[in-house]
């Protein structure tokens, strides 16, 4: 049982307790903390004049208010710059509590502590902000005109402009038989996920130790941060994240004003204090992504391969930039997804608005350049009347060119270079999924009954598991018990089952037995965070080498004891054995035992490792120089790069031909992240992101008006799909192995949602006959774009829409 | 200024899991709240406070409702069920036993929502289609999942409680 650990579809450690409700989320915890609540700006840009609290004073139950000039020291300086880049010449930060100006509505500017949550918000009413109203520049043709400027010492709004070339594009386009331009546009989404942030801090005075728990997916970041700011010892803050009810992306951004304003109350106060976001707060005063204009110019033959690339983008970053410009750098080099242009050239400018900042959401940047790419091949096929899969095959890197250098700089400032990836196999595995081949009969089918579908595409690919590092900590308990650490964090990934089956599997014991512990710093205090699809790589090699130096040490202990060599023997069901001999045999929580030499006796197990207890060597010391006292060990997985995964879906969808309701009709997923720990988690992430996917092609969007006022904040009017929304979503595997780690795997979290938009509006087209150029798209987008299409305003597709490359089909036209 | 004016409380009983808990509550504080963090019944959670979501649904004499729009007075008389009352770690009731098999969850934040609603409508409907599975889990949100495991859960667990029944 034991050997097949790695690889099958084990039920989930973590789902009992959460069936039952006895998961312990951020809010499920400190019921005897005090509540904090937050005034928060109602206005997009203004200086704030004056905060008057005199009514707020006599509220029952309060316990303080503290506005920016409350704040000592570095708590009142501005929130760290988590990821400088030399591009990024104007990057600014919040405060914790707004000083003198507001950029965003939803910008926190008093902290309000009271009995609860109840009494925190009557205060919070209570105080009124006077403010001077400045312009608030909203979307990113106004970031882009600048006109008016977000911060008054950043010019043209801009906070970064990247510029990557590889090859001569000038020559290389001006050289191709054909080019094409495109503009495109993404709107704004949000991670949304269920359970808002959160954070809980006790300060203990007779201790000077701070313990803080948040809902967060970096817990080390955390801690690291708010050691820094209240300036602390690292040895006196302690930061677990508790169950986290999803994250996504937003939960990596750190310190958010709450995580220092929290402890510093606690501490203040000397009593326990705790925030929970609400719904509201989520939607103005976290994070959002996505919103992307982009243009593309294309040079390409006739055959159409791709000769030249020139991409432009315009990222909008919102008000300030905490986590860096990592989602323009993610899309303008994941772009590429599994093609390999002649030559590209990318320039990206990242806008300062008047909105709430943006930072990574599950893709991270991924979706928009995909679309850019997927939009791109879309219409070279158009342009040469050549069935879509064709086009891509043609510009696809083989698996014979593996590992394949792109020449330019990743997310992790190191070479975008892929490791592995069979892109043809792929592509054929998806064609018979979706039945790519058999289309036209279907649509001719559905056509002559009145019915309008069209069949969509999107291929991509992911770097996955970036450095710098995770770490892996096991011990064995002289029971038997292995309990592991590591240092990042979980939303829901099943992370205590799959490190729990890796344990399983490398070190030959039940899986029963092995325990795992996350984002605790307690328990492991080095780990960087849970994103860019990284835990199963980072951790998941970690804690494999970790449990190899365990299983090394187990075997020599057991050899010594058994007078074996280490060569003889195996580990079957937590028992040390000589193979073919399984008589002569040891447990591990023996060995367990005797890795520890005890002067005391605390149980029977112990008696056996005391110093009077059997022989031993007295001209030998207890603990060998170059040994430690227990059967545990501790590893670190660093890469010298990513690994890179990938996927292609495919959809068909219907068109209402009257209303514009677009239907998905089925949707269909090939994905490709190296061996599987456990197919069925790798399953349900493939479905949580396409679900997510789904979402930002056809419903979410974050509707600011001109004024910067969010005016979907709710989950009433921001149209998270339910399940009658989400399709049925079929899926099949390729498991190309990743040379570049122990277990050749890759990451599989944010699949799911990268290629979605590209795929849909790729149906869409197909559907209608014209291209769609802009995601999210409503029905009533789609109608407008009929009449204007209808209008002559609005092109036509020039391509037959046909899917196979027969002589009858291409006869068709629209 | 005035003094500050203290607010009123109020005397309810209200019967969770079988067992009544007598309160003196303010007239505001919400169902979810009083469950939540008066009888520390974390499992009901809240994920957007204004009835979208339905992850604070408990079942209200065995009809499910939203506890964020209930106030914790208006319980009062009511038999409230709650995710802890439909069954252990040690004894999960077939809905449970369900998504665990299905991979019916990730985070778990919906789940205890998702599993309150199911209960509910199983009984009512105690051999749902697919197509009727999911029309049934419609008014949850989930943003993990995809649904369609839950989906394959509530089919799952309308057979586990067939069995449950024959076995009986
Ligand atoms: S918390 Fe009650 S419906 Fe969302
Ligand atoms: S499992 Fe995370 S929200 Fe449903």
């Amino acid at each position: 049982m034991t050997t097949s650990m790695f690889g099958a579809p084990v039920a989930r450690r973590e789902d009992p307790r959460l069936v039952t409700g006895n998961g312990r989320f951020l809010d499920d915890l400190g019921h005897d903390a005090l509540a904090a609540a937050f005034v928060r700006s109602p206005h997009a840009h203004a200086r704030i004049v004056d905060i008057d609290v005199t009514d707020a004073l006599d509220v029952d139950g309060l316990v303080g208010i503290w506005t920016h000039e409350d704040l000592p020291g570095r708590v009142g300086e501005p929130l760290p710059l988590l990821i400088p880049h030399p591009t990024l010449t104007h990057g600014r930060t919040a405060y914790a509590l707004a000083k003198d100006e507001v950029n965003h509505v939803g910008e926190p500017i008093v902290l309000v502590i009271a009995r609860d949550r109840y009494v925190a918000e009557d205060v919070a009413q209570l105080i009124r902000v006077e403010y001077d109203f400045l312009t608030p520049v909203v979307g990113i043709e106004m970031a882009r005109d600048a006109t008016d400027l977000v911060h008054d010492d950043v010019p043209d709004n801009v906070s970064a402009h990247m510029f990557q070339e590889v090859g001569d594009v000038d020559a290389a386009m001006a050289a191709a038989p054909r080019t094409l331009e495109l503009d495109l546009s993404i709107e704004r989404s949000a991670c949304m996920p269920m359970e808002g942030k959160g954070v809980y801090a006790r300060w203990d005075d007779e201790n000077g130790e701070l313990r803080l728990y948040s809902s967060t997916q970096t817990s080390t970041g955390v801690r690291a941060a708010v050691a820094a700011k209240l300036d602390l010892p690292l040895a006196k803050v302690e930061c677990i994240a508790p169950d986290v009810g999803g994250g996504f992306g937003v939960k990596i951004n750190h310190p958010w004003p709450e995580e220092v304003l929290i402890p510093w109350a606690a501490r203040l106060l000397d009593q326990p204090v705790k925030w929970v976001e609400d719904r509201r707060e989520h939607f103005t005063s976290s994070a959002h992504e996505r919103g992307q204009l982009q243009t593309v110019k294309v040079g390409f033959d006739d055959e159409g391969r791709i000769l030249a690339l020139d991409v432009k983008l315009w990222h909008d970053n919102g008000a300030y930039t905490p986590y860096g410009i990592i989602v323009p750098i993610i899309t303008s080099t994941q772009l590429l997804g599994p093609y390999k242009p002649g030559a590209y050239r990318v320039e990206f400018w990242s806008l300062y608005t008047n909105t709430v900042l943006v930072t990574p959401y599950r893709g991270a940047g991924r979706p928009q350049g995909c679309f850019a790419m997927e939009r791109t091949v879309d219409a070279i096929a158009d342009e040469l009347g050549l069935d879509r899969t064709e086009v891509r095959s043609r510009n696809f890197i083989l698996p014979s060119e593996m590992p394949y250098d792109h020449g330019l700089l990743f997310q992790d400032g190191r070479p975008l270079r892929y490791d592995s990836g069979d892109f043809p196999a792929s592509l054929d595995k998806l064609k018979a999924l979706v039945g790519w081949d058999d289309f036209a009969a279907y649509r001719a089918e559905a056509e002559a009954a009145g019915r309008k579908v069209g069949l969509g595409i999107g291929c991509y690919v992911e770097g996955t598991g970036v450095g710098p590092y995770e770490g892996g900590h096991i011990q064995v308990e002289t029971s038997g018990r292995v309990n592991v650490s590591t240092g990042l964090t979980s939303q829901g990934q099943g992370h205590e089952t799959v490190f729990a089956q890796i344990v399983a599997n490398e070190l030959g014991v039940p899986i029963e037995d092995v325990h795992v512990t996350t984002g605790d710093t307690r328990r492991m205090p080095y780990a960087v965070g849970t994103f860019a699809s990284r835990a199963a790589v980072m951790s998941g090699n970690a804690i494999a080498l970790a449990a190899r130096t365990v299983r090394a040490k187990a075997l020599r202990i057991a050899a010594d004891a058994l007078e074996v060599s280490a060569d003889d023997l195996e580990i079957v069901d937590g028992d040390i054995r000589v193979k073919g001999a399984p008589g002569t045999h040891m447990s591990l929580g023996t060995v367990s035992v005797m890795s520890n030499p005890l002067r005391y006796a605390f149980d029977e197990a112990a008696k056996a490792a005391t110093q009077f207890a059997g022989s031993n060597d007295p001209s030998k010391p207890p603990v060998a120089d170059d040994d430690e006292p227990g059967l545990e060990g501790k590893d670190f997985y660093s890469p010298t790069q990513a690994t890179f995964a990938n996927g292609m879906h495919a959809a068909i969808v219907e068109t209402d031909p009257v209303t514009a309701e677009i239907r998905i009709l089925r949707y269909c997923v090939v994905h490709d992240c190296g061996p599987m720990i456990n197919p069925m988690i790798v399953e349900g992430q493939v479905h949580g992101g396409v679900a997510q996917g789904v979402g930002g092609a056809l419903y979410e969007r974050m509707v600011y008006d001109e004024s910067g006022q969010l005016l979907n904040a709710s989950f009433m009017d921001f149209l998270m799909p339910y399940a009658s929304e989400v399709p049925v979503i079929e899926t099949d595997h390729l498991e190309t192995p990743s040379p570049l780690n122990p277990l050749g795997i890759k990451g599989a979290g944010e699949a799911g949602c990268i290629p979605v938009s590209a795929v849909i509006a790729s149906a869409i087209e197909d559907a209608e006959g014209f291209p769609i150029r802009s995601m999210p798209i409503s029905p009533v987008e789609l109608w407008e774009l009929r009449q204007r299409h209808a209008a002559g305003d609005w092109p036509s597709l020039r391509r037959p829409r046909h899917t196979s490359s027969s002589p009858t089909d291409t006869q068709e036209d629209r | 200024m005035s003094e500050p004016v203290a607010e009123e409380l109020l005397d309810v009983t209200i019967t969770v899991n079988g067992v009544p808990h007598h309160a003196r509550v303010p007239a505001r504080r919400l169902l979810s709240d009083f469950l939540r963090h008066d009888l520390g019944l974390t499992g009901t959670h809240v994920g957007c406070e204004h009835g979208v979501c339905g992850a604070c649904t408990v079942l209200v004499d065995d009809e499910p409702m939203r506890s964020c729009l209930m106030f914790a007075v208006t319980a009062q008389a009511h038999r409230i069920t709650t995710v802890e009352g439909l069954g252990t770690i040690d004894a999960m009731r077939p809905v449970q036993r369900a998504f665990t098999e299905c991979h019916g969850l990730q985070c778990g934040f919906c789940t205890p929502g998702f599993v309150t609603t199911i209960t509910a409508y199983l009984e009512e409907n105690p051999d749902p289609t697919a197509e009727e599975a999911r029309e049934a889990i419609s008014g949850n949100l989930c943003r993990c999942t995809g649904y369609q495991n839950i989906v394959k859960s509530v089919l799952r667990a309308a057979e586990l409680r067939r069995k449950e029944a024959n076995d009986q």
